[in-house]
């Protein structure tokens, strides 16, 4: 890439593993720009300098809530790196604070380099001449590890997919380039938008089959933050243990925290769940109702998904409204427990709160139910893709960046098909994709193109 | 017995060969004002075609218009000695289109040499130059073989396939310049006693043929564009050939009879039996290469073509070869329609000198002798385009120098002049370069319609473009923002007449007013049928602006994100590196990146960034080392 002096960069700041709070920092031109564009809250372009700003994250394609945050806005040029700087302080834990940080490159950023905001603070005088030597120790230091790390990470059977995408693309584009240059080579079919279109259909699928293993591959490194809500005595704390002893659980306190708190893991076909707030899915019932829900909401907040408990047996209370309510935009599961008891609740009334989603029934008690629920928790994670040993997992969060931006390639590419655009034009989105591809793989070239059209064509004229 | 050496004239600037380089490069030095001395071989060879009659084609075409916005001479020259004229990719997008003329080549060098004639800073001189004057790495003049000592503060070499030429016909083997023209024997081995890395390359042409013994019947035509269109900005419509006043080309195809002529005498091949060091070019093979890698095609192309009006010699493009004689002979007869023909001249191979490109700056000024330049073949390119618009930029370099005055760098994203010279200077080449728009990144912005608004205006500047002209260019662009301003506030309303024809285009009815330019917009509809419902403008549009018009509106979100992309790059285009930096200095430099940046001593960080083997974390390093520099001088 030719432009990295002067990319917007982002970065989590704060050391990795459990904090209160983790900070994503942003910096260059268009750090407001891109801030702005997960942000729901105020305008950060009109905001004053130095200001700290609270709302939400929201993923701008599907609305949904990634964090509550507090947005410091510091323009240029007071600042560290004298560019405009923006820091995030979210509190989901790092898998919010990750999706946060990917929402970022996705709409723009560069993932920084090591020691790139320091550099940066250095080009522009913003450190002295004394710390030049440190500066570049640093980039030195740091570049030679992140390279090995960057090398480890790119995994042989994911270099050679992303390799083999890159190929079916640049066949896509000699021919192209064929046609254009050489009008009159007859040899070579025209690449007509039609082509073009089933070709881009085609490796947009398999960039969201690549996608969708990201979401799994952190699934697996950082378990899934499930919370289990729902009011007091309807079964949480048995499902937990259930879940916990039957599944012969790993029950594990996380490396690298400061603070004593014990989350537990639970391996459910192959998804580890890391179950959040154990301690409050174990609160008994002589707690304050508002407590509690205060308690399920933070937790709700922090999952990635939910398992909401209602007791079958009884009739819905205003708590489990709110609590159908709070976890509507989550990923979740209903349980109606208690099934072997007799039934009290107003399903017609439920299913008008729960939508489509669908409501499983069970007794944890009798252990009824409960490998339908194993099942549904494997399903909405491997969604489709049948034989998780075999599929490549993307877990670097540039490798993702980078494939979400090959994917917004390709969709310029259908747009332009669309807008009858012509081949020549639609392609340049298509070379992007080839370039963004090129850069998980370390060989954006031009030369290879041009390999490509003469070996592959007999050129003349 | 030595050639006793005399003081001759002093110029300003001295160009070293009258190829297409060599003709650019001293008209541009010479209109703006130096005094100018363009020595030669052979006077008869000015502006000399020796292969292919034509000019232009995809990328080629819009560098003769952007040789020609900057005040150059091809533009005109083929505009008024071509025999026919046509625009290719007509179908695809407007980035691609191209135009390409077949010229009479007899008519091209002649209108040239006259046009160098006329020129008055200009004298045209025949002689071979042996070597250069250099004082202190500073160059001072040249020396001919017939002993003239001529000073200047700037010369230019443009020795195209001169330089050691050696032709290759089988067995036969001679020195000699392109069509069998006298070589220049001493000058490369001078260049290589002042430092100067050199390399062999190769390329070749095919037979010449008797019009009168070709069975046009069996040929398919080729005609010319009725739509009157010029590579000059300067050429009116009204000076266009009727197509029945053009000349055709012939279009014909090898067969496995030919193929098998060829592969029963590989060994006689040049190319494969060893005689041939030099490197030949991938896009440009010479038939039996073709055959050799593309074993499984039954049949390949060839282009009859016209070398001229008063001549019926014709042109076998396609068939580039240097097989023995006796051979050409039996695989021009084994051709349908050539089965009778007259071979007039075989194909041959040519190796030749070049320079590495590395150890040019962006200017093409070299970076171990002050105040010389070299351009075209000597560059390693092929093709007359590329030469023309690399002797455009070293004449203008080399005429700015002997001035005092800036130089001029163009960037990538200015012109396929700058992709070109970039990919020259900071790549180098292995193999003869050839302009292809796939080299260019930002090619919907580097396109033929629009190279006079990238470039006339610099062209004015260096005095290169007259007063008349300039003028001529402020009011096209002055008509086509007014034209764009006034779809701007133009709107249509739904109507059963703009309905009716959006219908008849497949295309969806309006429900709400909008804008003209909007209208435009769509696809299906052209300028033309927009002014249908809405006001003609106030005078009638000429088919340039109207062309600009649609072009910008249309493909305004792709131009605008290419626009984005260029600005972005220009800040580190904008990062200058030390001419006198010490990279050995730099500690922590990868060992790979310190020896490319040293080979080739990159400009700017931009430049820097675009050899293979600098990777980000060089870049960094290297930005802070320069940073550190400039605070250590504060």
């Amino acid at each position: 890439m030719t432009t990295t002096e002067f990319d917007t960069i982002a970065a989590i700041s704060t050391p990795p593993g459990e904090g209160a709070i983790s900070i994503v920092r942003l910096s260059g031109e268009e750090a407001i720009l891109i801030a702005e564009k997960v942000f729901a809250g105020k305008d950060l372009a009109q905001v004053a300098s130095h200001t700290i700003n609270y709302g939400h994250i929201l993923d701008p394609k599907t609305k949904q809530e990634i964090d509550e945050v507090m947005v410091s806005v510091m323009r240029a040029p007071k600042t560290f790196t004298r560019e405009d700087t923006i820091e995030i302080n979210c509190h989901g834990g790092i898998v919010a604070t990750n999706r946060i940080l990917q929402l970022l490159l996705s709409n723009g950023a560069r993932l920084a380099e090591p020691g790139e905001f320091t550099k940066r603070a250095f080009l522009h005088g913003r450190i002295d001449l004394s710390q030049a030597e440190a500066v570049m120790d640093l980039i030195r230091a740091k570049t030679d590890r992140s390279m090995k790390v960057a090398l480890d990470q790119l995994d042989g059977n994911l270099a050679h997919l992303v390799k083999s995408l890159r190929q079916d693309i640049l066949d896509v584009l000699a021919q192209v380039e064929v046609n254009i240059d050489y009008p009159e080579y007859d040899a070579v079919e025209e690449m007509t938008t039609r082509l073009l279109k089933e070709k881009a259909l085609d490796v947009k699928k398999r960039i969201q089959q690549l996608l969708q293993t990201a979401k799994q591959g952190k699934v697996l490194r950082e378990g899934l933050a499930t919370a289990i809500v729902g009011r007091p005595n309807v079964g949480k704390s048995s499902l937990l243990n259930r879940l916990l002893h039957e599944d012969k659980a790993i029950v594990t306190d996380v490396a690298g925290t400061t603070r004593d708190v014990i989350e537990e893991y639970v391996n459910v076909h192959g998804v580890p769940l890391k179950l959040v707030d154990t301690a409050g899915i174990r609160e008994t019932a002589d707690k304050v109702e508002k407590i509690g829900v205060e308690r399920s909401r933070k937790a709700i907040d922090q999952a990635d998904l939910v398992m909401l408990v209602l007791d079958s047996s009884q009739k819905l209370t205003e708590q489990d409204r709110a609590l159908v309510e709070l976890t509507s935009k989550k990923k979740r599961i209903i349980l109606l427990n208690k099934v072997d008891l007799a039934q009290q609740i107003e399903l017609p009334e439920l299913k008008k709160l729960t939508g489509t989603d669908e409501l499983l029934t069970t007794s944890v008690l009798k252990n009824a139910g409960l490998d339908q629920l194993e099942e549904r928790i494997a399903k909405l994670f491997f969604g489709g893709i049948e034989d998780s040993q075999t599929t490549v997992m993307v877990t670097n969060a540039r490798h993702i960046a980078l494939l979400n931006q090959a994917e917004d390639a390709l969709d310029n590419v259908l747009d332009g098909i669309k807008a009858n655009m012509p081949v020549d034009l639609v392609q340049i989105d298509m070379t992007n994709c080839w370039d963004l591809l090129g850069e998980i793989t370390g060989d954006s070239y031009q030369d290879e193109l041009l390999n490509q059209l003469f070996s592959q064509f007999c050129l003349g004229k | 017995m030595e050639v006793k050496q005399y003081v001759s004239k002093t110029y300003d600037v001295i160009v070293v060969g009258a190829g297409h380089a060599g003709c650019e490069a001293a008209l541009a030095a010479a209109r703006m004002g130096n005094k100018t001395l363009l020595v030669t071989i052979n006077l008869e060879m000015v502006a000399f075609m020796p292969c292919n009659p034509s000019i232009g084609g995809p990328a080629k075409g819009i560098v003769v218009r952007e040789v020609d916005a900057l005040g150059g001479e091809m533009g005109r020259n083929i505009d008024k000695t071509y025999v026919q004229m046509r625009m290719l990719n007509t179908g695809k997008g407007p980035a691609v289109r191209a135009l390409r003329a077949q010229a009479d080549k007899r008519a091209y060098s002649i209108e040239m040499k006259h046009t160098i004639e006329r020129e008055p800073n200009l004298t045209l001189r025949q002689g071979i130059v042996d070597d250069l004057i250099v004082e202190d790495n500073v160059v001072k003049g040249v020396i001919t073989n017939t002993g003239a000592r001529y000073g200047a503060k700037s010369v230019v070499l443009t020795t195209g396939t001169a330089a050691r030429g050696k032709i290759i016909i089988g067995e036969l083997m001679y020195s000699s310049g392109p069509n069998n023209s006298q070589p220049s024997m001493k000058l490369s081995g001078n260049l290589e006693k002042l430092g100067f890395e050199l390399k062999r390359f190769k390329t070749g042409t095919p037979p010449r043929v008797d019009g009168n013994t070709i069975d046009y019947a069996l040929t398919e035509e080729q005609k010319g564009d009725e739509e009157p269109n010029h590579f000059s900005f300067e050429s009116s419509d009204e000076a266009y050939l009727a197509v029945k006043e053009q000349l055709s080309c012939w279009l014909t195809y090898t067969n496995e009879m030919t193929h098998k002529i060829i592969r029963a005498n590989l060994d006689r091949a040049p190319m494969f039996s060893g005689v041939i060091e030099g490197v030949g070019p991938r896009y440009c093979p010479s038939i039996e290469d073709k055959i050799v890698r593309f074993a499984d095609k039954p049949r390949h192309q060839l282009f009859i073509e016209p070398e001229g009006r008063n001549t019926d010699e014709y042109y076998l493009q396609g068939l580039s070869t240097s097989m023995p004689e006796e051979i050409q002979q039996k695989m021009v007869h084994s051709i349908k329609g050539l089965e009778q023909a007259e071979m007039m001249r075989p194909g041959y191979a040519i190796e030749y000198d070049i320079v590495s490109p590395y150890q040019l700056r962006p200017t093409l000024e070299t970076k171990l002798i002050s105040g010389l330049y070299t351009a075209g073949q000597t560059n390693g390119t092929s093709g007359y385009e590329e030469a023309a618009g690399q002797g455009m930029l070293a004449g203008i370099n080399a005429g700015c120098h002997a001035l005092g005055k800036e130089e001029v760098i163009l960037k990538r994203s200015d012109a396929y002049i700058g992709v070109m010279v970039d990919d020259l200077v900071t790549k180098g080449t292995n193999e003869p370069y050839r302009l292809l728009t796939s080299r260019a990144e930002y090619r919907l912005i580097l396109r033929h319609d629009n190279a006079d608004l990238r470039l006339t205006e610099l062209g004015h500047q260096l005095g290169l473009i007259s007063d008349e002209r300039f003028e001529a260019f402020e009011a096209k662009k002055a008509a086509v923002a007014a034209e764009e301003k006034r779809l701007k506030e133009i709107r249509i309303k739904p109507n059963d007449e703009v309905n009716a024809f959006l219908a008849s285009k497949g295309d969806t009815p309006l429900k709400d007013g909008v804008l003209a330019r909007d209208f435009l917009r769509r696809p299906e509809v052209s300028y033309t049928e927009l002014l249908q419902f809405i006001p003609a403008p106030e005078q009638p549009l000429d088919h340039r602006i109207i062309e600009q018009v649609e072009i910008q509106i249309k493909y305004a979100g792709y131009i605008k994100k290419a626009y984005q992309k260029i600005e972005k790059l220009k800040r580190m285009e904008a990062k200058k590196i030390p001419e006198r930096i010490d990279y050995d200095a730099i500690e922590g430099l990868a060992t790979e990146a310190q020896q490319k940046l040293k080979k080739i001593q990159p400009a700017t960080l931009a430049q820097a960034s675009r050899i293979s083997g600098v990777n980000p974390a060089d870049l960094s390093i290297l930005a802070i080392y320069i940073e550190q520099g400039r605070i250590a001088k504060i």
